[in-house]
């Protein structure tokens, strides 16, 4: 074998190699999880509420405290994202402003979600009079969700041809006409993408939720949207840090982080199902 | 070059101020031969200057199209043919930096008057482009956009001029089963047919063609130019073209553009015969382009 053959191999069995690693990395976190998690989890564990200070019954009030801080994050970042991305996109002159915005914007996403969590405890909790409750952890997750939307958004809004936009403008459409019904219809499979990873990020965010809106425990389910709830993340963190009963409290900290992983997987899922028919739409 | 001179000066004499509120006289000899065709014309073009931020791209156009007559536009690549053609639905107002000075009349209305709502006008002016370009929606959908953003909202009509629009497009025949099929499914061809379609489905009085077979097969390419010959009939027609041949096929009158420059303009017959300047004559006989 020449000399140029065997480094080629060489190179190839350490790209290999490394792939193995990662394969090995992401593999190995499913399966850690869901080895001990497994366990935990069957039809109680999914619709009770956690029994015998933490140690039994079921994480239903967190799994819905979830549920209703996500919803809350993307009612509150959609429309603003996606009006952002409009406007940068197709009507903002272009020039050295807009890309400053859309570098700070990335920026944004950047920022550790921690001090997006003081943010929201500074301006949601208490200027804003919020409390600690579900609106003010939606309000601060919606702003960690902003980012990934808008860039999401702008993505999609650049990739739609811009021959399609000439079409409208030639038929004697206004450009608000061709934005509303040509640009955004066929950017929205991109769009939608965007939004669906940023519920896999807010669903399972920690930290802005710390301060804003979570609570270790809450007693039945939150009737308000200025009530403090329990969240699937931080249930996990207070249950590994906080509480008297460490095996217990680990045993559902894993069946918590199975159903958790499970939940963001599925929706990336759906996200990829639905570009696939996007780019199915545009090569047909 | 002596002859380009003259014709130059002779549409520069024929130039006239036009009124916002009225039509103007024009000089029916500031396109010499082409007048043989005698009909006011539908557009003129005075003294059209045209900028892309610092680089000027055309010069000192003058120009007339005429009603119910094809008018090609031949010229190598950058010679501003495509920009010029732009500039009669205001399409290139979207370039930034762009700036054009000069006089674009339609029925002697200056089309670039404060006055003259630029979507008010491309309705009148439709254009089909280089590529097919349809909206990633159904057949009976792209057709039905035109109609719905200028208002029409009975669905009786709607769905009438669906149909006698694919029917002048010459497309109904083969698509009629497939309305309500994604418009990108159709082939290059039929999607540019469904792009006159969606053009005629407005009712507009003049159709640019901006290099309307450049991405086709030769039979597509033949079933659109017999479309334009049927079509002219009924509308001014204006094509930008590359393909000599296409132009000589279908076209009543031909322009030569070159760099920035309207060299001549004439009857195609006497065009591809007797051109009067050498550059024409170099162009068409493949010496350069």
């Amino acid at each position: 074998m020449k000399r140029r053959d065997i480094v080629q191999k060489l190179g190839f069995s350490a790209l290999f190699a490394c792939m193995a690693a990662n394969v090995l990395f992401l593999g190995g976190i499913i399966f850690f999880i869901a080895a001990r998690g497994l366990g935990a989890i069957n039809w109680a564990f999914l619709t009770q509420a956690p029994r015998d200070s933490m140690t039994a019954g079921g994480v239903a009030p967190a799994i819905v405290g979830t549920f209703y801080l996500t919803l809350g994050a993307i009612i509150f970042a959609l429309p603003l994202g996606v009006a952002c991305a409009i406007y940068l996109t197709e009507y903002s002159p272009k020039g050295w402003i807009v890309n400053l915005l859309r570098i700070s914007i990335n920026n944004l996403a950047g920022v550790p979600s921690v001090v997006f969590g003081l943010f929201g405890l500074t301006v949601f909790v208490k200027y804003a009079g919020f409390g600690v409750s579900i609106v003010s952890g939606s309000l601060t997750l919606g702003i960690l969700a902003l980012p990934v939307i808008i860039s999401a958004s702008q993505e999609a809004l650049v990739a739609v041809p811009q021959s399609i936009r000439e079409a409208s403008l030639a038929l004697g459409a206004s450009q608000w006409e061709t934005i509303r019904k040509v640009v955004l219809p066929a950017a929205l499979p991109g769009i939608l993408t965007g939004v669906i990873l940023s519920i896999g990020r807010v669903a399972g965010e920690t930290a802005p939720i710390l301060f804003t809106a979570a609570a270790f425990y809450v007693r039945g389910y939150p009737d308000s949207p200025f009530s403090e709830v329990m969240a699937l993340p931080y249930h996990i963190y207070a249950l590994m840090t906080e509480g008297t009963h460490p095996e217990e409290q680990t045993a559902i900290a894993y069946g918590s982080s199975l159903l958790l992983l499970g939940l963001v997987l599925s929706v990336s899922m759906v996200a990829i199902y639905i570009r696939g028919r996007q780019r199915k739409t545009y090569n047909a | 070059m002596h002859n380009a001179d003259t014709a130059q000066r002779l549409g520069a004499e024929g130039f006239q101020p036009s009124l916002v509120n009225g039509p103007v006289a024009i000089n029916r000899n500031s396109l010499g031969e082409a007048d043989v065709f005698g009909d006011e014309p539908k557009i003129s073009a005075r003294e059209v200057n045209f900028y892309y931020g610092s680089k000027r791209a055309l010069n000192g156009i003058n120009i007339d199209f005429r009603p119910r007559r094809v008018t090609a536009i031949i010229g190598p690549s950058g010679c501003g043919k495509s920009t010029f053609i732009r500039l009669l639905n205001r399409m290139n107002e979207l370039v930034p930096g762009s700036r054009l000075e000069g006089e674009i009349l339609l029925d002697g209305l200056d089309i670039l008057s404060p006055a003259c709502d630029a979507a008010e006008l491309r309705k009148r002016v439709g254009m089909v482009f280089q590529k097919p370009n349809p909206f990633p929606k159904t057949v009976f959908e792209n057709i039905a956009y035109g109609l719905e953003v200028n208002g029409v909202t009975d669905k009786h009509l709607i769905e009438e001029k669906v149909v006698d629009s694919l029917k002048k497009a010459a497309l109904w025949d083969e698509i009629k089963d497939r309305l309500n099929d994604s418009a990108l499914g159709l082939s290059g061809g039929q999607q540019q047919r469904l792009c006159i379609a969606r053009c005629l489905a407005v009712s507009p009085e003049v159709i640019l063609f901006d290099e309307p077979c450049a991405s086709l097969d030769p039979i597509s390419t033949a079933k659109i130019e017999e479309l334009i010959l049927t079509l002219k009939k009924e509308y001014t027609i204006v094509i930008v073209t590359h393909n000599m041949q296409q132009a000589a096929r279908v076209s009543d009158i031909t322009a030569f553009f070159l760099m920035g420059d309207l060299i001549e303009t004439g009857r195609t017959d006497n065009i591809f015969k007797a051109p009067r300047d050498k550059r024409t004559e170099d162009y068409i006989t493949g010496r350069f382009g």
